[in-house]
């Protein structure tokens, strides 16, 4: 079997395995007051402190939640209900067409349920938001704005934005800037204080860590409304026992997988260049997307024209290449996709995806696999077609 | 063979599908899903169009250890289906959405890719037979009258047949359904599908009037001229239909009157007695052959409606006609319907009701 997906999901790493399983069996809530509650919370601060110095932070602005799609949520609703709290007039919220559906749906809920002006900015044709595209989207004058959430590694075709060279354009304005770096940390260095933002969310299973757990890195200035209430055990922020199992096993993962990974890049992207440059030997008509430069070392993205991705998955799936059509799906379907589109895509093309993206375990034998499997899969998946799209399409 | 199963997440695919699993294919399984709106739960099953559904189907697939993929034909479905089934009934005809996607989408689009993809045939839990006779694979009723679907797969080609599998065919309902609680199937007890899919509700009446424009327009007495009446819109009426006419004066002799006629096109509803609906001479168009095609004067069967009877008829093949004189007279023939044609058990063929009157024998 070849897992080409991992940007989906990594497997744990063993040491995070380790360290996790030893809690599960033992006693002690964070919050409690006797000897066991403090063992429980001396583990959790502990990692939080681990967890801030891999991100460039530090571990008071570390809030640990139950996973990405939560810390983005806070993200942007939390920030965005407290700006406009503060200055009615910040009821505007900019963000990009080619986010993670966790950014995407919160900034489009707010604006149909919430009243919220939403502004949408077009990347560039290698899915980059770009200082001038920002600037523009402010306009003359920005004071409208509560909140900016730009992706900083885009996660099906992998470009990383320079977040840095954004938040300085919305820095003069005083506007909070949240980023989904969600895909960043097994593949960049990641200072949050660099970039610049003042919230930005990660989480566990991407970097070797346990699913169910990420955080909201918030800078102390920044408020929040929570979306959660009850205890308030992280900040008030977020509320809920906290799950120091997995947040010792987050904290694991990232700290190893920060200490390996310059010797992780290295390898990970001799072995991406070979993949891609052996798919387009294959399918010399294949689009390879994205940026080639500022892109992360694990992802490659095709779309192989007149083949459905739907069915290139199914059929490499039989041959044992496990890959993503890299969309989101609804109710198991996978949708055109909204990244490609917002680049400037057509219809077909973003129907006619495949995302391979590889982890610090994959081995020259996953890239051959899915070498030898590609040319019949791409051969039957051209006979059964694209077929047309006759009605409007599902609102992704 | 590699088989690619269809599951809707109900019991009869399912068991059918593992049927297939036992008789030693390679089966993958997959969902269509066929509802632009896939977010709804409802209780009961419809066959088709809800998240529980499709997740009745990973759950059946996952214990048959086959891959489980959703196909995504809603677009499909909403043109070859749903805007078919509009436009027919604006048309004063009564299609059947059923026969339609079968056509189109099950044995058509989902074939197609199937065969495209490297598979042999498709599997669905349709209640009907295949048999290898001198022309081929020959589709035939089920054991099971009370669960025979031959009539809406009257549409498939020999080709499509030849392609088809469908596992249940030897057996009833009762025995499907202990097979599906002694494999351990979860969706054993599940409802069985009814009425049509797209309309969640069972209001065909009123999911209609959504989509088609109403025009109030008059009722016509048939055999006087006169006008007797007034409707809200010809199209929610179909022949030999008599509820909701509320006409206020009876006729002379009493008698009850039924939607004779349909005429969409100057928006008036025909009413009259019931002996004028009877019919012995039915023509239809769009044949679809499931066999070789009969000799003109052929004695078959002929069936008009999902589980209505089979008639004694001699057929006519012309250029685009068929033209199936019945023995006896029949009540009632709404326009759109398929006509089914049987030889015994045999499925010959099916053509769609375009017209049907009294010949002049009767």
């Amino acid at each position: 079997m070849a897992y080409l997906d991992h940007a989906a999901t990594t497997p744990m790493l063993p040491e995070a395995v380790a360290a996790m399983t030893e809690l599960l069996g033992k006693p002690g809530n964070p919050s409690s007051l006797h000897a066991s509650g403090r063992k429980a919370r001396r583990l959790v601060e502990e990692s939080r402190e681990r967890v801030a110095r891999s991100l460039g932070c530090s571990s008071a602005e570390v809030v640990f939640t139950a996973g990405g799609t939560e810390a983005n949520n806070i993200g942007v609703k939390g920030i965005a209900w407290d700006q406009r709290n503060r200055d009615p007039r910040r009821n505007r919220i900019i963000t990009s067409a080619v986010e993670h559906h966790a950014v995407m749906d919160p900034v489009r809920w707010l604006g149909e349920s919430e009243g919220f002006e939403v502004t949408w900015v077009k990347p560039d044709s290698f899915g980059q938001i770009t200082p001038d595209a920002l600037r523009s989207a402010l306009g003359e004058d920005p004071t409208d704005v509560g909140l900016v959430s730009i992706i900083l590694a885009n996660n099906e075709v992998g470009t990383i934005n320079d977040i840095a060279a954004l938040t300085a354009v919305t820095r003069e304005f005083g506007i909070r800037f949240h980023t989904d770096a969600v895909q960043a940390p097994a593949w960049l260095e990641v200072n949050f204080s660099q970039l610049g933002v003042c919230a930005m969310s990660v989480s566990g299973h991407k970097v070797g860590g346990p699913h169910g757990i990420g955080a909201l890195v918030i800078s102390r200035d920044c408020h929040v409304t929570p979306l959660i209430h009850g205890g308030g055990q992280e900040r008030d922020v977020r509320s809920g026992t906290l799950d120091a199992p997995a947040i010792v096993g987050f904290a694991t993962a990232l700290e190893i997988t920060s200490a390996r990974k310059v010797e992780t890049v290295a390898r990970v992207s001799a072995l991406r260049d070979d993949l891609v440059r052996r798919v387009r030997e294959i399918a010399p008509d294949a689009i390879y997307n994205g940026s080639v430069t500022d892109r992360l070392a694990n992802n490659a993205h095709f779309v192989f024209p007149g083949c459905l991705g739907d069915s290139l998955l199914m059929l490499l799936d039989a041959q044992g290449v496990e890959c993503s059509v890299g969309s989101a799906c609804s109710a198991g379907v996978p949708q055109p996709s909204h990244v490609l589109l917002g680049m400037g895509a057509d219809e077909d093309a973003a129907r006619s995806t495949l995302r391979f993206t590889l982890g610090p375990d994959s081995t020259q034998a996953d890239v051959d696999a899915l070498i030898n499997a590609l040319p019949s899969a791409i051969d039957r998946a051209k006979r059964a077609g694209v077929p047309k799209i006759t009605t409007a399409p599902v609102r992704v | 063979m590699r088989v690619l199963a269809a599951l809707s997440g109900g019991v009869d695919s399912a068991v059918a599908a593992a049927r297939a699993v036992d008789a030693g294919h390679d089966v993958t399984a997959v969902h269509l899903a066929l509802s632009r709106n896939p977010q709804s739960h409802r209780t009961g099953a419809r066959g088709c169009c809800t998240i529980e559904d499709s997740n009745d189907a990973f759950r059946a697939a996952d214990m048959l250890g086959a891959p489980f993929y959703v196909w995504d034909l809603s677009s499909e479905f909403q043109e070859k289906v749903i805007e078919d089934f509009i436009s027919e009934y604006a048309a004063g005809r009564t299609p059947n959405p059923c026969l339609r996607c079968n056509e189109s989408i099950k044995f058509e689009a989902v074939l197609d890719r199937a065969m495209a993809l490297g598979f042999d045939a498709v599997c669905t839990g349709h209640y009907a037979q295949i048999f290898q006779g001198p022309n081929g694979a020959e589709l035939h009723r089920a054991v099971d009258p009370l669960k025979d679907q031959s009539y809406v797969l009257g549409v498939l080609t020999a080709e499509q047949i030849s392609y088809s599998m469908f596992p249940l065919g030897d057996s009833t309902k009762v025995e499907v359904r202990a097979e599906a609680d002694r494999r351990g199937i979860l969706v054993a007890a599940k409802p069985d599908s009814h009425d049509i899919c797209f309309i969640p509700d069972g209001d065909t009446a009123g999911w209609l009037s959504r989509q088609i424009e109403s025009v109030p327009g008059e009722v016509i007495d048939a055999e006087t001229g006169n006008k007797v009446g007034t409707h809200a819109g010809a199209h929610a009426f179909t022949v030999g239909q008599r509820r909701g006419l509320a006409l206020g004066n009876p006729t002379g002799d009493g008698e009850r009157r039924y939607v004779v006629d349909v005429d969409v096109k100057n928006n008036v509803v025909m009413v009259g007695p019931p002996v004028l609906l009877d019919i012995d001479l039915i023509e239809a168009i769009k044949p679809r052959w499931s066999g070789p095609i009969p000799a003109n004067g052929s004695r078959i069967h002929v069936q008009i409606r999902a589980h209505g009877e089979a008639l004694p008829a001699s057929v006519h093949i012309g250029d685009e006609l068929v033209t199936i004189q019945l023995d006896e007279h029949l009540r009632g023939l709404a326009a759109g319907q398929a006509a089914v044609m049987y030889d015994g058990t045999r499925v010959i063929g099916s053509a769609t009701i375009s017209r049907s009157r009294r010949s002049a024998s009767v």
